[in-house]
Formats: structure tokens, sequence, C-alpha cells
């Protein structure tokens, strides 16, 4: 089935230069492989268009549940350059927890 | 056990949270975030107008406030208040604080350094692009090497009540006092590392106790009193990141993870000029109410060089608004633009980029945003940027005549034209780290 990223993950972005960091937190660790398996690179540069002009970048910290993505000319110039109101990418982890993936039932019970 | 409480996440946060943190409840250190990238060409720009000034204006009028409560609970602060008048900053502490003891870091200011560092075959290339500084050689505002965390332990170990820095690394704030109070030596990488991690936890203020939190903030208490950040760092490296009892927010897995991952890069090479953290070994554990215990960090040793942070006079932009009700505002916002445009054009006027956002419809997030089927207004914002200021002066008379000759129910232009401002843009280059010779004074 499908469901919203955010019904299983959390998530906090920001900026560096005219990249955006976006990291996407599993809130129930047992959930990582799912984040893994369905936020791919890919996926983040087509679920926002042409808002991100470059490639994206992902990392993996198991520790934390988490991945990371760097989206390279994702913020109109960066900094003091961008025209765009969200120039610090302050948004961009809410955007991406809009996302739906797609999983089996079986793996969202406890 | 040593307690570090940041107090204040950029040059601009809550003025009381400092104050908070020294009289709500026991610390050792306050540190104190003022520095961006942007602040230093700012302060550079304060100086050249009067030598006296050129640093964080905040400061000084902070410490006189809680001076008394220093010496009585025995708290040190360490900021990074100095910009690129450290000396200056201290004299007018002193003023404002006669019996605190006060230390500068000197060196990080190259910017009276940078011909003679061209002239030596140093070419400061972009990081990110590869050019060479001498083509902005003329436009350059400010330029300051990141300095790490043994020059303020170096200050501290003069037994300053207040250490005042220049662009030191946020990370280096924590990282300071640690190596101060525990005797880390330079090549302890697993430490040092540690130590940085903290600080990067803590160098956002609250956005590590409930500020800024995507988890559950519905449910997150007493915003209105929320409570900063303190480490309670220990010896061997391992911490916990809590806050006042009492105050408002949350320290949770959730708040802490959310702060690790923010603004990071490569998590394995977190690059400083202390050490190189790898955020791939940090353990997180709930310790209680508030309380997330942090350890098992590592780190490898830091690199030859330090970044440098070069400022420099690129352009000029300009953006505007005007808003639209419905029916079909999004429709009339979008014609709207296309009519300035057109202008633009007519004008012969070139800019680097116009770009265009269209409020309460998709500006955050372009594709990525729900559709709204009929918004009840929609905000048209344009911007320009290019090198000609005349340009975008001429920009700014385009959007108001829009009211009267454009799309029906255009309004909220009563602020005026936009402003053109300055684009100060920064060059990071690096620059071996032999180069920079940092050193400590007491200021009388």
């Amino acid at each position: 089935m499908k469901i919203p990223l955010s019904r299983i993950a959390h998530g906090r972005s920001g900026d560096k230069g005219d990249m955006s960091n976006i990291g996407i937190i599993a809130y129930d660790p047992r959930h990582y492989p799912v984040l893994a398996r369905e936020v791919t690179p890919e996926r983040v540069k087509a679920h926002f268009g042409s808002l991100i002009e470059g490639r994206v970048e992902r990392f993996e910290l198991p520790n934390l549940g988490a991945l990371n993505f760097l989206c390279y000319g994702a913020l109109g110039g960066g900094g003091t350059l961008s025209l765009r109101i969200d120039a610090q990418g302050k948004t961009m982890a809410a955007g991406l927890l809009g996302m739906e993936i797609e999983v089996d039932d079986s793996e969202l019970t406890d | 056990m040593i307690r570090i409480a940041n107090g204040q996440g950029f040059w601009g946060d809550w003025l009381e949270a400092p104050v908070r943190l020294v009289e709500q409840g026991p610390i050792d250190y306050l540190i104190l975030d003022y520095l961006a990238e942007v602040t230093m060409s700012i302060v550079q720009k304060q100086k050249q107008a009067d030598p006296a000034l050129g640093y964080a204006r905040d400061f000084p009028p902070l410490i006189g406030r809680i001076a008394a409560k220093m010496k009585e609970r025995r708290v040190r602060v360490v900021a990074n208040a100095g910009g690129v008048n450290p000396i200056a900053c201290a004299r007018e502490v002193k003023r404002l604080a006669p019996n605190l003891k006060v230390a500068v870091v000197l060196g990080d200011d190259v910017y009276d350094r940078v011909d003679d560092f061209l002239a030596r075959g140093l070419e400061l290339k972009n990081l990110d692009t590869g050019e060479a500084l001498a083509s902005v050689r003329s436009e350059i505002s400010s330029a300051n090497a990141y300095i790490g965390a043994f020059p303020l332990a170096e200050a501290l170990a003069t037994g300053a009540d207040v250490v005042i820095a220049g662009r030191s690394t946020d990370t280096a704030l924590a990282l300071g006092p640690m190596v101060h109070e525990f005797g880390w030596r330079p090549d302890q990488f697993d430490l040092l590392a540690a130590g940085t991690i903290a600080g990067h936890i803590v160098e956002c203020g609250a956005q590590c106790t409930g500020g800024n939190c995507i988890a559950d903030w519905q449910t997150i208490p007493d915003f209105a009193n929320i409570g900063y950040p303190i480490i309670e760092a220990e010896a061997d490296g391992s911490f916990v990141i809590t806050k006042h009892r009492g105050t408002g927010g949350r320290v949770s897995l959730d708040t802490v993870k959310e702060q690790l991952l923010y603004e990071l890069g490569d998590p394995r090479n977190y690059i400083t000029p202390d050490c190189v953290a790898d955020f791939t070994t940090v353990r997180l554990a709930d310790d209680g109410a508030d309380r997330v215990r942090v350890s098992g960090i590592k780190g490898r040793p830091a690199t030859p060089f330090l970044k440098v942070s070069i400022s420099y006079l690129y352009g000029y932009k300009a953006t505007g608004t005007i808003v639209y009700s419905w029916p079909d505002a999004l429709e009339k916002a979008k014609a709207a633009d296309g009519i300035v445009r057109a202008r633009l054009t007519a004008l012969d006027l070139q800019f680097e980029e116009i770009y265009s956002e269209y409020f309460g419809a998709n500006a955050c997030h372009g594709i990525a945003a729900p559709a709204v089927a009929q918004p009840a207004e929609v905000m048209l914002r344009v911007g320009v940027r290019g090198r000609d200021k005349k340009a975008v002066d001429r920009f700014t008379r385009e959007l108001i005549p829009l009211v009267l000759n454009g799309p029906p129910t255009g309004t909220g232009y009563g602020d005026g034209r936009p402003a053109v401002r300055e684009v100060v843009a920064y060059w990071p280059a690096l620059i071996p780290r032999e180069e920079i010779n940092t050193r400590v004074e007491v200021v009388a």
C-alpha cells in the first residue's frame, strides 16, 4: 500500500552553500530498511522537480535509523545570492516527508 | 563532569536565553555562537566606518547583565563575539563588567594578509568552483580562517572569566572548555570528535531542545519558556544532552537526532580544525526525562589545512511582492508575473536571474506541494539579481504599477517599492594550517 513518508519518519533540512541537506529519520529504527529501500536519490530528485538543478547524493546513518541527502544546486545559488524565500532549504524536509512510499502491511505492524 | 550550556545559536537569537541559563540552574560554561558567514562582512564594514566597532554588539551588554551572577556561580563564558575586532569587544566588556577577567584569541583575521598570500603563490582557490581568488580581489570585504578548540583552551588557561574569539568554529566553543578541563591532547581524536559532535548538537541553541522539531511538534510543551541546551560532559568523551528543570521544550532521541542531521554533509567526514568526526559512530540512549546520553564516537586526524571564509561584493538584488485575492488568485499572479517580465525585456534590462514564486500555492516546494483548488489569496514574489545596480533599481519600479495597470485585485503594496540590496558572496578556500598562528591576550 502507499503511505506518506511522514507516517514512519521525521527529519530536518538546512543548507550547505547552494546544497540543501535533508535528513530523514525513522521514528522506529525497525523501519530504517524501508527508508533505505524506498527513499532513493533518484526519487528525491524527481519529487522536487526543477527545485533541485543538480544531482542528489545519499548517505546512510543506520546507527540513527537515518538517511542524509545532499541536493546539489537546490537553493537558487544559496546563501545571500538566492532569490528564493526558502534560501536555506529549511522546509525541504517537510516537503520530502510528503512523498508517497510503497510498503507492505506486515512492515508496519509491531 | 562539567556542564556547558549554549545560550545563542546565532547573532539575533533570543536575548533572554543566556540570562535564563545562568539563573535557572547550575552550569560551568556558557557558550555563545554569534558568527555566520554573512556576519563577518557586516562587522568588517562597521569596523571600516568606526575602528572601535566590528564585533557582535549584543554581547557586551549581555555580559554586563549577567556579570554578578557569573561571579557568584563561577560561570565562565566562551563566545565568538569578537568578529573582526575582538580587542574592541573585550574593552567594551571590561567597561560594562570591570570585575571580570577577559581574554581574547587573535590570529584568525587574515584580511590584511591576502595580498601577501597571493604574492607567495597561495591562490586561495574557490573550494566549490576552483577559480583563483585574483578574479575578485578588489571586491573582498573580509577574510577569516576558522580556528579550533585549542586556542580557546589556551585562553581559558589564563583564568579568564570571559574568552572572546573571532572566527572560531561553532563546535570549538563547546570543545574548548572540554580540552581545558580534561586535558585532552591534540592527538586524542576520538575524544576531540566526541566534543565536536557535542558542539554540533548544541550549536543552534534550542534546535536540539524542541525548537524547529518536526517529530510530534504539537505535543512539545511550553515553547514560550523553552530551555536552551546543556552538555554534561565526561572526561571519557561520553556526554548527556539536557536542559534546566522546569523549562519548556523537550530533549528526546527525536530532537537530538534531528539536530545531528542539521547542515550535515558526508557523515563520516565532518571536518574541523581539530579532527575529522564520524557521525556514523554516534550511539544514543534515553537517559530519563529530557536527557539523552551520547557515546561511542570515533574520530580521525585533522587535515593539514584550515578553511578560510572570504566575503566579497558580488552584485545587487531586489525582491518585491503583490497579493491577489480569489477567485483565480494564482492565475492573476501568474499573469502579473508575465507582464513584469515583458516590461523588463522591453526595457532591455540585463539580469543574471529573474525568479518568481507564488505564496499560498507552491513557493516552498514547487511540484512537491499539494495542489490547492482555489486558494483564498496568492502572493506573487518576483526577485532579480545582477551586477548592474541601475538595472536592479529600475526593476523595483515595475511592480506597484501593476495594481492599476494589470490583473484585478492586486494589493499589499503598502511598504512601497522594494529596496536594492548588496549581494555579499562567500568564497570558501583552504590554507595550510602553519600559515595561521593564533595568540591569546588578556585585556586590561
